[in-house]
């Protein structure tokens, strides 16, 4: 990822911290941790931990829109705007995932189970110059990303988790899902995709976090 | 949006434990002295991080109890018996240690000066600490703008900053404290002994009229309890900002 994106301006680095970057980190006097077991540190980013539950991160009240309303469009740099009912989406080919996902609040959940529509089938037969998509959802939340971190088999709007619908809290009816960046990417109670030509910061891209979000480099805030 | 919160790289920095104090039997302050601190919003967060012998790491985040001070911040820490690293922060911790944090994170659960309108804060058990920094700020600016904290914990016991509220709240009439004690309420009490409900809510919460915005901070189940019944009654979810603590509790 070029780090041009995040200010458009070099990294200026090290402004607050004199130290090297490959200094060893002072010890916490006292501190053992919880160890995580071989078997499954190689699937957690570096400063996340593995949970069992499933945590919600949200900026404010959980919308609930009635399926007869819900639709889901690709508008922006396209030839012709496309939109599907719920209906219409869910006559659509779908496929089981089994990801991994890791929030930016640290917490990682692995091996977690889906059910959704890959974006692939969703931008079938779109023609657009747009190298950017820019999901937006109920409630007002927006984020953003290239369009080749969603298409090629790596993301999905879902609709169930564990065998089971998706509640509300979760994103239900339908969230992205894009296990290879931090979760908040994965825009919950989406509605559509805008499809442009530049980066536009989303919603917490807007408020301190990465316009990327790597999870393996740790690229959890502006800078990182 | 809210202004920019953060400005370049945040890096880790080390920050010295200057001071603790409990605060109840399960929580406690800890003041840190933090050299290259760039100062902070009220209701902004950190990032902490832990490192053993072996290099092993682990980091959570923690929410900033102090309003702004220079390079001096403060965090309130719940202990969870079976957690990795709250128990370390309470138990373990000593004046003159050193741990490594980076921050401040958050823009949006912030505090803001020019509110026009009524600020409601509600926080459950831990989720109070945000708020804190706010009732904190508001007070070390002077501020005029009408708050209400409605703070929902277990018992009186359990009411993490309880003297300090009272004292801010009695010089201060834009200044409204509500209690809720889930569990049990000592002889006499007078306010509130359930769970915030819609009803609670009702009588509580400022008119959607004249609230400016709701900050809402807590476990997962009371956030969406809260920002749901707000907006049942008529409240905008744009104005409502929520912050949940993960996996405490929710
Ligand atoms: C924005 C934000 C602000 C926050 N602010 C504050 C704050 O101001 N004060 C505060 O006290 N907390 C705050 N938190 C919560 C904090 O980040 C930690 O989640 C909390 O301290 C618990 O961390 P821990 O390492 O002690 O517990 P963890 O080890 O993370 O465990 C948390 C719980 O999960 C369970 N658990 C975890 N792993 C396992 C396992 N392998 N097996 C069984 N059970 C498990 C444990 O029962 C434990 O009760 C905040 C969180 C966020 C996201």
């Amino acid at each position: 990822m070029g780090l041009t994106l995040v200010t458009g301006e070099p990294l200026r680095e090290s402004q607050q911290d004199p130290k090297k970057e490959d200094e060893m980190p002072p010890i916490s006097r006292g501190f053992r941790g919880r160890h995580r077991d071989d078997a499954s540190s190689d699937r957690v980013p570096p400063g996340q931990y593995v949970t069992e539950d499933f945590p919600v991160l949200s900026a404010g009240p959980t919308p609930h829109t009635r399926l007869e309303q819900w639709d889901f469009s690709i508008t922006g740099e396209v030839d012709n705007p496309h939109r599907w009912s719920w209906e219409e989406f869910r006559a659509l080919p779908t496929e089981a995932v089994t990801v991994d996902i890791h929030c930016v609040t640290k917490w990682s959940k692995l091996d977690s189970v889906w059910e959704g529509v890959s974006v692939d089938t969703l931008l079938e037969g779109i023609e657009t110059s747009g190298e950017y998509a820019l999901p937006f959802c109920d409630g007002g939340y927006t984020t953003n990303l290239p369009l080749e971190d969603l298409t090629g088999g790596k993301a999905w709007v879902a609709f169930a988790y564990d065998g089971e619908p998706l509640e509300p809290e979760h994103g239900g009816p339908a969230r992205l899902l894009v296990p290879h960046l931090y979760f908040w990417k994965s825009a919950k109670w989406v509605r559509g995709m805008r499809l442009a030509v530049t980066n536009e910061p989303g919603f917490w891209e807007t408020n301190g976090y990465h316009i990327y979000g790597d999870p393996w480099k740790e690229q959890r805030y502006w800078g990182d | 949006m809210e202004g920019a919160a953060v400005l370049g790289r945040l890096n880790w920095l080390e920050a010295e434990v200057v001071e603790i104090r409990p605060e109840t039997s399960q929580t406690k302050t800890i003041g840190f002295e933090v050299p290259g601190w760039p100062g902070h919003r009220a209701g902004q967060h950190v990032d902490v991080r832990l490192t053993a012998e072996d290099g092993y790491q682990a980091e959570r985040t923690y929410s900033i109890a102090s309003a702004v001070d220079d390079s001096r911040i403060e965090l309130t820490v719940e202990r969870l018996d079976d957690g990795e690293v709250s128990p370390y922060l309470t138990d373990e911790l000593r004046p003159g240690d050193t741990i490594e944090l980076r921050g401040p994170v958050g823009g949006y659960f912030v505090w803001d000066p020019h509110a026009q309108g009524t600020v409601f804060l509600v926080g459950g058990g831990s989720g109070v600490v945000p708020l804190m920094a706010m009732a904190r700020q508001r007070a070390a600016e002077g501020s005029k703008i009408p708050t209400r904290l409605l703070y929902s914990a277990r018992t009186w016991d359990d009411v993490i900053y309880r003297d300090e509220l009272t004292r801010l709240a009695a010089g201060d009439a834009g200044l409204d404290l509500v209690y809720t004690l889930t569990r049990a309420q000592p002889p006499g009490w007078e306010g509130y002994g359930r769970r915030v409900d819609l009803e609670l809510l009702a009588e509580v919460a400022p008119a959607p009229a004249v609230l400016a915005v709701a900050f809402v901070c807590g476990p997962t189940p009371f956030v969406e309890a809260v920002a749901s019944g707000l907006v049942q009654l008529g409240h905008v979810p744009a104005r409502v900002k929520t912050e949940r603590f993960g996996p405490t509790g929710g």
